[in-house]
């Protein structure tokens, strides 16, 4: 495996819920340390795209491969096992569980029991309110502080790859400022993630590339300097 | 000795009161068995008598071939343990996304199938298994007669009880256990084997019902195909009762109708015994009636299921 294998690769992917196509003959790549963006209307197949990848849903046809090796066939446990660690849409967490033990159960994905207490002293930094609260149950968290419990789950798991599907979704503009700031922190620290997201320009900016889907299939490529340009937006959208 | 006036009137004796915390301890026992992996797989297993009726086989043929205690016991939990796996591998894995119906009537299956087996192979007579006979006697504390195995029975399931706590509580599988029986597939997708988590509850489940195949053995040491099929319906009816969707209401329920179904069952006069069944199912619908999540479940928000 090179340096250069890019650590997600999505070849000719199609996938179908009841013989309707979800997605359809999409390829992308997300290099290492990048952040790349998936934006898209409702229905489109960004999260259909992650469930393929998580082994939720069996793709039709296509290739999933992960630093060069095929995730097809492979149980979502595994998948999780093998370094990709995904957020939820909803964040899931456990409600009746608390704040901790949902820490803890991020560790089931991880594949090496070396540098926990470092792991989980970064994502305390990361996000404080997770250890202030650890003893609580997560239910009684808000919105946002679910959210933030959410991604630090993910992050114990020390993954190589970091799916996030739609973080920003419910949340309040503070709290969106919030999640993107910490995406920007996870950034600098080399992680690479695949963002999905409704809120394209914010995206856009934050992203080292963001690709648009509609319907299914891969409709435009945009860079951070496009997260200006209203009218290139709109038609993306609109695509 | 006799209890107040009020209840001296049921002719409740505190003998009574004790048997019946013993046949509540049993059930409990059952009803976390059934529980645990309800919890996990959403599968309320009608089969798990069976297992039962497989230990008290095991424990009957030791008892035909003078194996010691020592030997059978353990046997006892070896066949129980290996037929609970062999379900488990061969019908409740295979069918685990079907829905909940296919699964019920999987184990309906599965039960029928295990009770025509022994009745093919063991005959409808019965064995006796009478190795531990002796926990029959009584003692006497204070001066109310306790049978020995009525001890024996709330012991170990208070053990096994406190057992299945930490092991939930304060273990990594237990914790995994708990989250699967919350939302597997979000479990899953972190990374939580839902092969061993599975397996877990499974043997778990399994490890009680041997328990009970012991103790069920000493009270009624005559071993037919139908063993335990009763006791399987009573405890089911009382984890309904007590509230499917948590384990401690499952077990309360378990406890509750085997503790009113020995109160009952103590308290009428032997020549009214055949109330009794009517008795017990009546007040189950009576308790469905008024509260049917369950008697002692949570309202409001939903709780974890183990």
């Amino acid at each position: 495996m090179s340096i250069a294998t890019p650590m997600l690769e999505l070849r000719g992917l199609d996938v179908a819920y009841g013989g309707v196509g979800a997605v359809r003959d999409l390829s992308l790549t997300v290099g290492r340390g990048e952040i790349v963006g998936l934006i898209g209307p409702n229905g489109a197949g960004k999260s259909t795209t992650l469930h393929a990848i998580m082994g939720l849903v069996p793709p039709r046809q296509g290739e999933i491969l992960l630093a060069g090796s095929s995730l097809l066939g492979r149980s979502p446990e595994r998948v999780a096992q093998s370094g990709v660690a995904l957020v939820p849409e909803g964040r899931r967490i456990f409600a009746e569980l608390t704040v901790e033990e949902n820490l803890l159960l991020g560790l089931a994905g991880r594949r090496s029991q070396d540098g926990i207490d470092e792991d989980m002293g970064a994502v305390y930094e990361l996000f404080p309110i997770v250890q202030e609260f650890k003893r609580r149950h997560a239910g009684v968290l808000s919105g946002g502080q679910q959210q933030q419990l959410a991604i630090a789950r993910a992050l114990v798991a020390a993954p190589d790859l970091l799916l996030l599907d739609e973080p920003s979704l419910g949340l309040s503009p503070t709290v969106v400022d919030v999640v993107f700031e910490a995406l920007r922190a996870i950034r600098e620290r080399g992680l690479t993630v695949l963002l999905v997201e409704q809120r394209a320009q914010r995206t856009v900016a934050l992203a080292d590339r963001t690709y648009v889907i509609a319907n299914g299939e891969l409709r435009l490529t945009l860079s951070p300097a496009d997260a200006g340009d209203t009218e290139k937006m709109v038609a993306a959208y609109l695509s | 000795m006799i209890v107040p006036t009020f209840i001296s009137a049921f002719e409740i004796t505190w003998q009574v009161i004790v048997d019946a915390i013993g046949l509540g301890a049993v059930y409990a026992l059952m009803a976390v068995g059934i529980g645990l992996v309800f919890g996990v797989l959403r599968l309320v297993n009608f089969a798990y008598g069976q297992l039962i009726m497989a230990g008290a086989y095991a424990l009957a043929f030791a008892s035909q071939w003078n194996w010691p205690l020592w030997a059978a016991i353990p046997f006892c939990f070896g066949v129980v343990i290996a037929l609970s796996m062999a379900m488990d591998r061969a019908v409740f894995r295979p069918l685990r996304t079907q829905s909940p119906p296919v699964m019920l009537v999987a184990t309906f299956a599965v039960a029928f199938l295990l009770q025509s087996i022994a009745l093919l192979a063991f005959g409808p007579l019965g064995k006796t298994a009478s190795s531990l006979g002796y926990l029959n006697r009584p003692v006497t504390i204070g001066h109310v007669d306790i049978r020995k195995i009525t001890i024996v029975a709330i012991v170990v399931a208070a053990v096994c009880l406190g057992a299945v706590v930490l092991l939930l509580e304060r273990t990594r599988v237990g914790l995994h256990m708990r989250a699967a029986s919350i939302d597997f597939r979000t479990a899953r997708l972190l990374g939580v084997n839902a092969n061993r988590v599975i397996g877990s509850a499974v043997l778990v489940s399994a490890l009680l019902a041997a328990a009970v195949s012991v103790i069920l053995t000493v009270q009624n040491p005559l071993v037919t195909p139908d063993f335990a099929l009763r006791d399987t319906i009573v405890v089911l009816a009382g984890v309904v009762v007590g509230g499917m969707n948590r384990l401690l209401s499952a077990t309360l329920g378990g406890f509750a109708i085997g503790f009113v179904t020995g109160l009952l069952g103590g308290a009428l006069p032997t020549a009214q015994s055949q109330y009794l069944p009517s008795l017990v199912f009546g007040l189950v619908i009576l308790v469905l009636l008024i509260r049917p999540a369950g008697l002692f479940a949570k309202r409001g928000i939903q709780a974890e299921r183990v």
